[in-house]
């Protein structure tokens, strides 16, 4: 019955208007918490006593930050799965995603700056998260690079996949060896670590906005999958007999 | 003589026959080294404070540029795809033109180190350390960087393309590589440095060529 399920949904035929109907939910129930979590952070949370209003950056920060590093597992479970199994969708839903990660990892790096001015007085520090994150972004932008450079859509995918999962392998590496180098190098001059417990509406904000960017991280890629099925399957019969899509002539490679 | 031997012997040949390229990566090597005390100033305690980053960039950076001979005229001629189709097996091909990278690459700046090093004022130990280094590290750079080839061949703007997909991979490498002999300078020993990367070295030797493979036969498919 599950199996059924997926070997139905895993065709973009299928699939195409499954992704429609589940977008808008996902993106009102994200614009729903967003409205929540920012309520609770910004009135309801008290005023941090060591970093004033200036933590409240944390409640955009952190779970972009954690949708960074999620959103690039995902492409990778979703690049193992399209070479392996050779399903077309998982390499277009890995090409969906690696906007949406590249955004909150841009978004991760940006926000800790405007947090690290205040706090710590300057906007960079060359702390192993940050670097590690700052490769992070540079690894999302490779993968869109690779992707959009090869013209077979195929090739593209397989590609994408080979590097995404290379690149999973890696970022442990990564992080480990970059927390080594900056204890080696500067000592513990920053720590990240934020007293011993956090006030409670802190963490329920912080949560909640966590979920809500999963949601939003949902909705994004479901809406980017649907425009890359339409795509590339401009010339399928179930598109051009899709209400306002006129038939494209069968031209160029696809 | 097996399919591996016979690949090696055949890139190497191929290259000596044509010097240049091979020389103009390892003068690139000694260039951009060069550049960095113009660009820094001449106090010898900074230049040996930065030395081993500086000529670790430059190994990453020379090594990288050879890539694109890697696979580039084999898949232009068509040889690429009659390896693809003998009997050995494409992936101990390609491990064989990885090993010939990497003695064409990253071999000469193993040697040519130290010589750039004593330029930086680095002392005798630290020089050793520094091609001992190299030796174990560079292979990193060939095996890692045989899968950005792969993955660019025959794609538009490849040659850019290839630094944004491999230099963040190289990371770790750099890390260590340089880690090493700075560890060696400040007198905490450099062997678990030289372990790790002897531990990446393996890892990467294990899983890159098969990594390579995949991408190139994506490459002769499309």
């Amino acid at each position: 019955m599950v199996t059924k399920l997926i070997y139905h949904y895993a065709s973009p035929q299928h699939f195409y208007p499954l992704a429609g109907r589940l977008w808008p939910l996902f993106a009102i129930g994200a614009s729903a918490l967003a409205v929540w979590g920012l309520w609770l952070g910004l009135f309801v949370a008290p005023t941090d006593f060591q970093q004033g209003e200036g933590y409240r950056i944390i409640f955009v920060h952190v779970p972009v930050s954690w949708m960074s590093m999620i959103i690039y597992l995902a492409m990778a479970f979703w690049a193992l799965i399209g070479l392996t199994l050779n399903a077309r969708l998982s390499g277009m839903m890995c090409r969906a995603l690696a906007p949406t990660g590249a955004i909150c990892a841009f978004l991760s790096l940006w926000t800790g700056a405007l947090w690290g001015k205040p706090m710590w007085g300057t906007w960079w520090v060359w702390d192993a998260r940050l670097t590690s994150e700052l490769i992070l972004l540079f690894l999302y932008l490779g993968y869109i690079a690779l992707t959009n450079a090869i013209d077979d859509p195929r090739r593209a995918d397989k590609a994408g996949g080979i590097l995404a999962l290379v690149g999973a392998l890696n970022v442990p590496v990564i992080y480990f060896s970059v927390k080594w180098w900056n204890t080696l190098h500067q000592g513990a001059s920053v720590s990240m670590s934020r007293g011993s417990s956090m006030e409670k509406t802190m963490l329920t904000a912080m949560l909640v906005m966590a979920v809500a960017f999963w949601l939003y991280a949902i909705a994004m890629a479901l809406y980017r999958v649907r425009s890359i099925i339409l795509i590339r399957e401009r010339h399928a019969k179930w598109v051009t007999a899709l209400p306002g899509v006129s038939p494209t002539p069968a031209e160029g490679s696809a | 003589m097996s399919g591996f031997t016979a690949v090696v012997k055949r890139d190497v040949v191929l290259a000596m026959r044509r010097k240049t390229e091979v020389l103009m990566a390892v003068f690139f090597f000694v260039v951009v080294a060069a550049l960095f005390p113009l660009g820094i100033g001449p106090d010898l305690n900074t230049l040996r404070m930065v030395a081993p980053g500086i000529l670790w960039v430059g190994a990453l950076l020379a090594s990288m540029l050879s890539l694109n001979r890697l696979f580039a005229s084999d898949y232009a001629d068509g040889t690429l795809e009659q390896m693809a189709l003998a009997p050995t097996g494409l992936t101990q091909l390609v491990a064989g033109k990885v090993v010939a990278h990497w003695l064409l690459s990253g071999f000469p700046l193993v040697v040519l180190a130290p010589l750039l090093g004593v330029q930086f004022d680095l002392s005798a130990t630290a020089l050793w350390t520094l091609s001992l280094s190299l030796l174990i590290g560079t292979p990193v750079l060939s095996l890692i960087g045989s899968i950005g080839a792969a993955l660019t061949l025959g794609v538009r703007g490849g040659e850019v393309l290839i630094a944004m997909l491999v230099l963040p991979l190289y990371v770790p490498t750099l890390v260590f590589g340089a880690g090493a002999v700075q560890a060696e300078v400040t007198g905490l020993g450099a062997s678990a440095h030289l372990s790790i990367l002897a531990a990446m070295t393996l890892i990467s030797a294990v899983l890159s060529p098969w990594a390579s493979t995949a991408a190139l036969r994506l490459a002769l498919e499309s």
